[in-house]
């Protein structure tokens, strides 16, 4: 992964989000350049998680529109699908498949060439990995979840409050992560109620204005 | 290819394990259609004429209470949202998912239906016919009733209106199913039957899953 693969900006513009006729936010705009990370800061209810999955095009925008290198992502939503990696709220644990299974399904449909072992020890759950998931605790759980961007080449990362119920540890192990992805030109946009310490992100308060 | 593949390995491994739920579907085929010689009585006469017709039925109400596995589990621990981001067509998704439901329930319902037919005194002559029937009829189970598991799958409980929803859509399977072994029975060719329950499966095929997939993105809204 070098910088020159993922040269490219991803951006929004006038980002209106209409949920159950109330309008969630208006007007939003931002711009992440290669490298670079977008803090999604704001009270509950303000809209961070709709902006994250307008991101990753499960829900339209009532107005505006996202562009990855000045291009509508509108135009081919399914290439835009092909250069990001969602983390929700939801962890995609199947409790009944063991640790290793359960991101190696993951790995596969992402076409990584990543082993599984080398993705769960990213999240120190490498000694774990023939446990059933549904032993797993819900720090675990998320952890497994996260353990897919280790393995991932996607260069858009959008994640949804990604340190909930995560230990100081594992944190670190997240935010090292997400380091290395922006050092080869990756972008992140987070959703979190966290200060956390990722060097020269951008933060955008929603719901502020 | 690949991707459609690990979705149909994965689904099948998942309905296979402990709580997957396979099991007790085919347990369900098995006793629900017990029920029938003991419901109706040793009248070998009457058990073989209904013999077609109980065993098509049971493999629908079968197939039916399945369903809701194809995609709830996956809605309510955000696996679709993930594997509506997958390098694949959303079509081929649920493809791929019907396929796995298909191999756990209606590929063992066809295989166990010869067996259950001997129960209920149905010529074993015709027992070639059932189960290309049923090989043929099944899979049109599993492709319609992923319409119904997608649009109800944001529903808790939806079981009983996914049933009410899909019920109608089955009945040229049932009928032409039913009518086949009936045909094989009383000495004529089973063919037209055969043929039109084939072309079921052909429309089946060319537009579930794009209702379904469909459905699935308005759920995932």
């Amino acid at each position: 992964m070098t910088a020159a693969t993922f040269a490219a900006t991803f951006e929004a513009r006038g980002l209106t989000c209409i949920r159950g006729e109330r309008v969630v936010f208006e007007n939003l705009a931002f711009s992440v350049a290669p490298g670079g990370a977008l803090l999604l800061r704001g009270a509950n209810g303000t809209g961070k998680s709709s902006l994250l999955r307008i991101c990753a095009g499960f829900l339209q925008p009532a107005g505006g529109e996202l562009r990855w290198n000045a291009a509508p992502v509108a135009g081919d939503l399914d290439a835009h699908r092909a250069r990001l990696a969602y983390v929700g709220h939801l962890d995609a644990v199947k409790p009944a498949f063991t640790v290793a299974e359960n991101v190696a399904f993951w790995l596969k449909l992402s076409g990584a060439g990543t082993r599984a072992e080398t993705a769960l020890s990213a999240l120190g759950l490498g000694h774990l990995a023939s446990l059933p998931a549904a032993y797993l605790s819900a720090g675990q759980r998320r952890r497994l979840n996260l353990a897919r961007l280790a393995g991932s080449a996607a260069p858009l990362w959008l994640l949804d409050e990604p340190t909930s119920s995560l230990d100081d540890a594992s944190s670190h192990a997240l935010l090292t992560l997400i380091e290395a992805h922006r050092a080869g030109g990756g972008m992140a946009v987070i959703a979190t109620h966290q200060d956390l310490a990722l060097t020269k992100a951008e933060t955008l308060r929603i719901g502020a204005q | 290819m690949n991707v459609f593949g690990a979705i149909v390995a994965r689904d099948t491994r998942l309905a296979l394990r402990q709580g997957g739920g396979s099991y007790w579907t085919l347990l369900f085929f098995v006793l629900t259609v017990t029920m029938f010689p003991l419901g109706v009585g040793p009248d070998l006469a009457l058990l073989s004429r209904i013999g077609a017709g109980v065993l098509w039925v049971t493999a629908l109400l079968a197939a039916m209470l399945s369903l809701d596995r194809m995609f709830q589990a996956d809605f309510e621990d955000g696996s679709l949202e993930l594997l509506s981001l997958a390098p694949l067509p959303l079509e081929l998704t649920v493809l791929a998912k019907a396929a796995a439901h298909w191999l756990t329930t209606g590929l063992p319902v066809t295989v166990l239906a010869p067996l259950l037919a001997l129960m209920l005194a149905v010529d074993p002559a015709a027992f070639p016919v059932l189960m290309l029937a049923m090989l043929i009829g099944t899979p049109i189970l599993s492709l319609i009733g992923s319409i119904g598991a997608a649009l109800t799958v944001g529903i808790r409980r939806g079981g009983v209106l996914l049933s009410l929803l899909v019920m109608p859509l089955y009945v040229p399977a049932l009928i032409f199913g039913v009518l086949a072994v009936q045909a094989a029975l009383d000495g004529l060719t089973p063919r037209p039957h055969l043929l039109l329950l084939g072309a079921d499966f052909l429309v089946a095929l060319a537009i579930t899953p794009w209702l379904a997939a469909a459905a699935l993105r308005l759920n995932l809204e």
